[in-house]
């Protein structure tokens, strides 16, 4: 029995709820530096401090699933990647323990709001350099990769570094619409509409600059009759863009569903440049599986406790409905 | 040369792991404490207890947290730095892990909060429900990296197919042979750990008498548990030191520094073994004794480091005298603990100073004695990955250079040694404290009043300005 088109669905959406789960509230961590007073940084924090832990488990989860469903891809690319990733987990420690310390630690409060708002930037654009090297490929020989630590460094992956922080920003921003008031969320719609117009630019940009270094990519989309079938994927994307900018305006709750929107398509966009390949170029899901027995042996416990943790998420995500106060937070 | 990716690789698994298992040997153990304290109160409803389990539940909250963002790291070093080894090994080990990080997730998403803040806002069975199936969370966690770990060092029910491990039965994976005994040694000594932490608090609180009501409870009830728990714990050490003789002979040869194999072997106490010139110097011995412990019998024949390849010897010096530390310190531990027994007999145990003092002195003492014996079993397991089939050697990334390791260790050495040392302080903090002004269910580290927002509209929402 092959499984792979279950685990890719399952992998699929534990990497795209990571990217916005925990996206938002890497902005909010971003967003934090342009903070101008401690009550406005205390009310930032307090709007993600009940559900981030959660959001990030998704990054374990994520990575303990790449080596356990397509551990191939996982062997090839962490190494590829291996400067990014240290950054990324030594930045998230100190962002963190922020959460943390920056109540507990009243005589270093300054230095933990800046672990905060740097450690989120940092891991931030770490996680885009990562997307942008993924998406270029790696030299492989066999089943290793052959290239140099530096080599996922290039102009396109730190472009894609830049546009992932602009994106967070902007899916932090839409979160503060939804859960400040007053003159935080005026400067929070503010601070929306800038990310967005750097985000449509940074996605317009990388949705033409991938097929010029990629072949492959280019072939994928333009080609015929391909072309006749994703034409609506680039209008849906530039009709939820407008949709985004009028609602940063004056909607609370739409912003953010809008943004979560936005994401999903680029996040579909990038499934079609590349799919079915897991390592770009070189190896597909099926190459890349682990074996049947593995897969089984772990969807088995997978589907009976990944529905749980779902739902229990979207039960504490209930419990903190509302607009954020001063007084709900770490004491 | 120079720099070798493989030895820095290997250090900078070690440091990350060294630091992480310091919070699960403490956690484990108290997540247990407090379901154990909660199933006081919740019968007896007696508040002391409530203040105990608080007072703990606070500092639980801290070092969960450090376990979570040190925990965050680990399954990423296998694929940065040991990505021969993840490929060997992924079909087989990586459920495991997978299973390990489902199983942390659902414990930490589904029952911490409401241990951590829900005391007030759910029923009081619910909330040692909460407790226990916490304290069940965490020993399903080491349950599953156990049994990865336990794999590396005794694996079966695999079978390899160019080069790579194919599970045959799942069954014999998770209980392959060292699995039992590694888990029960480790799960009582994070427990042993936990309890002399809480000692040596204990012992604090008696003597600044502003909490002495709580620190001789928790002194009286620790001492009992470690009364079982020590001597159980040495019992257990002997079961696993014979299975390991039974699987991993040149393991155990290189633990006595023992090179000849031979019956009437004498027991090692003192050596500066030579791996080189395959002998030991300054050697203090007790003859007969070590065929004697290791196998029950003076007639029992001990293996020789002589038997075995120089290549597939682990370091002996290392885990020679990690291994004399950690039995060294168990030792110790027993004679505190008889210690107090002849203290509370004689009816001063909460009041001999010099003694509480020395409690307090020893809380660290199962620290030391998890990384002792982590470093035994680990160096131990040297010169292979999974033992007797991948070599270390052979599992480190190929594409790493050492000045490249070199680097994400010095990070890593930075980082830990900022936030460990802030962490340590956070939760001394909280033992200041003290378990006296507790009457909010506030632990730290999370909102206080989470679980009931204020309706939409209410009144006292104020504009946040």
């Amino acid at each position: 029995m092959n499984i792979v088109p279950l685990w890719t669905l399952i992998l699929a959406l534990g990497v795209f709820l990571y990217v916005v789960l925990d996206g938002f509230d890497l902005g909010i961590g971003m967003l934090y530096g342009f903070a101008r007073s401690r009550d406005e940084r205390g009310l930032m924090m307090n709007s993600i401090a009940p559900i981030w832990d959660g959001n990030e488990t998704w990054l374990v989860l994520g990575g303990t699933g790449l080596f356990a469903a397509f551990p191939l891809a996982f062997v090839i690319i962490l190494p590829a990647v291996y400067f990014p990733i240290l950054v990324m987990l030594l930045a998230l420690i100190f962002r963190g323990l922020a959460f943390e310390f920056r109540f507990r630690d009243q005589e270093h409060r300054g230095f933990w709001d800046h672990a905060f708002a740097y450690g989120s930037g940092f891991a931030t654009f770490a996680q885009g350099l990562v997307l942008g090297a993924f998406i270029q490929g790696f030299p492989v020989q066999g089943r290793q990769f052959v290239g140099d630590a530096f080599d996922c460094i290039t102009p396109f992956s730190v472009f894609t570094g830049l546009a992932l922080m602009c994106g967070y920003c902007l899916l932090g921003a839409c979160w503060l619409i939804l859960k400040a008031e007053g003159a935080l969320q005026v400067r929070a719609r503010h601070q929306a509409r800038i990310a967005l117009a750097a985000t449509a630019a940074a996605v317009a940009i990388v949705s033409l600059w991938t097929p010029f270094i990629d072949a492959d990519i280019a072939r994928r989309w333009f080609s015929w009759p391909n072309i006749a079938f994703l034409w609506p994927v680039p209008l849906a994307t530039l009709a939820v863009t407008a949709l985004l900018w009028r609602a940063t305006a004056k909607n609370t709750v739409r912003p953010f569903f809008y943004a979560v929107a936005l994401f999903s398509l680029s996040y579909l966009g990038i499934a079609i440049s590349l799919f079915p390949m897991i390592v770009p170029h070189h190896f597909s899901l099926y190459d890349a599986a682990s074996s049947p027995q593995t897969q089984i042996f772990l969807a088995l416990g997978t589907l009976f406790l990944l529905p749980i943790i779902i739902v229990y998420t979207g039960w504490s995500y209930w419990v903190f409905r509302g607009k954020v106060r001063a007084d709900t937070g770490y004491h | 040369m120079g720099l070798d990716p493989l030895i820095l690789s290997r250090l900078q698994f070690g440091w990350v792991i060294a630091w992480h298992i310091l919070l699960p040997a403490f956690t484990v153990g108290l997540a247990s404490y407090i379901a154990l304290l909660e199933g006081h109160y919740f019968f007896t409803d007696k508040p002391i207890y409530f203040h105990i389990s608080s007072f703990w539940t606070r500092i639980f909250a801290i070092a969960f947290g450090m376990g979570v963002v040190s925990g965050v790291v680990m399954p990423f070093q296998f694929g940065t730095n040991w990505s021969r080894f993840s490929d060997a090994t992924a079909n087989v080990i990586s459920p495991l892990l997978a299973y390990e990080s489902l199983t942390a997730f659902s414990l930490e998403a589904g029952f911490l909060g409401v241990l951590l803040f829900g005391r007030h806002l759910v029923p009081r069975p619910a909330h040692f429900a909460a407790a226990l199936l916490v304290a069940a969370g965490t020993l399903f966690s080491s349950f599953w990296i156990l049994a990865t770990n336990s794999w590396m060092q005794t694996p079966a029910g695999y079978k390899l197919v160019n080069g790579r491990f194919f599970p045959v039965d799942w069954i014999a994976v998770i209980f392959n042979p060292s699995f039992p005994y590694r888990l029960a040694h480790t799960v009582i000594g994070f427990y042993v750990t936990t309890g002399f932490v809480v000692m040596g608090v204990a012992a604090l609180l008696i003597r600044w008498r502003s909490h002495a009501e709580e620190g001789k409870a928790m002194l009286t009830m620790t001492l009992g548990l470690l009364t079982v728990l020590v001597p159980l714990q040495i019992f257990l050490g002997d079961l696993h030191g014979l299975n390991t003789l039974k699987y991993q002979p040149a393991k155990l040869a290189a633990i006595e520094a023992h090179w000849n194999a031979e019956s009437h072997a004498p027991l090692a106490l003192f050596a500066l073994p030579d791996q080189d010139k395959e002998t030991n110097h300054a050697l203090v011995e007790v003859p007969e004794l070590g065929s004697l412990i290791l196998t029950h019998s003076t007639e029992g024949v001990v293996p020789g480091l002589k038997q075995f390849p120089k290549a597939n010897r682990a370091p002996v010096a290392v885990v020679f005298f990690s291994f004399r530390i950690m039995v060294g310190l168990g030792l110790v531990m027993l004679a505190l603990v008889a210690l107090a027994w002849l203290l509370r007999l004689r009816g001063t145990l909460f009041t001999n100073e010099w003694f509480l003092k020395l409690l307090t002195l020893a809380s660290p003492i199962g620290f030391a004695a998890v990384i002792a014996g982590w470093i035994t079993t680990e160096v131990g397991r040297q010169p292979w990955t999974v033992y007797g089939v991948l070599r270390t050697a052979q599992s480190v990334t190929p594409s790493l250079t050492g000045g490249e390791v070199l680097v994400s260790l010095l990070g890593y050495m930075l980082v830990y040694l900022v936030i460990y040392p802030v962490g340590g302080w956070m939760m001394w903090k909280a033992v200041l404290k003290g378990p006296g002004d507790i009457q909010a269910p506030v632990a730290g580290g999370r909102p206080a009043a989470p679980v009931v927002p204020p309706p939409q509209g209410s009144p006292d929402r104020r504009p946040a300005s």
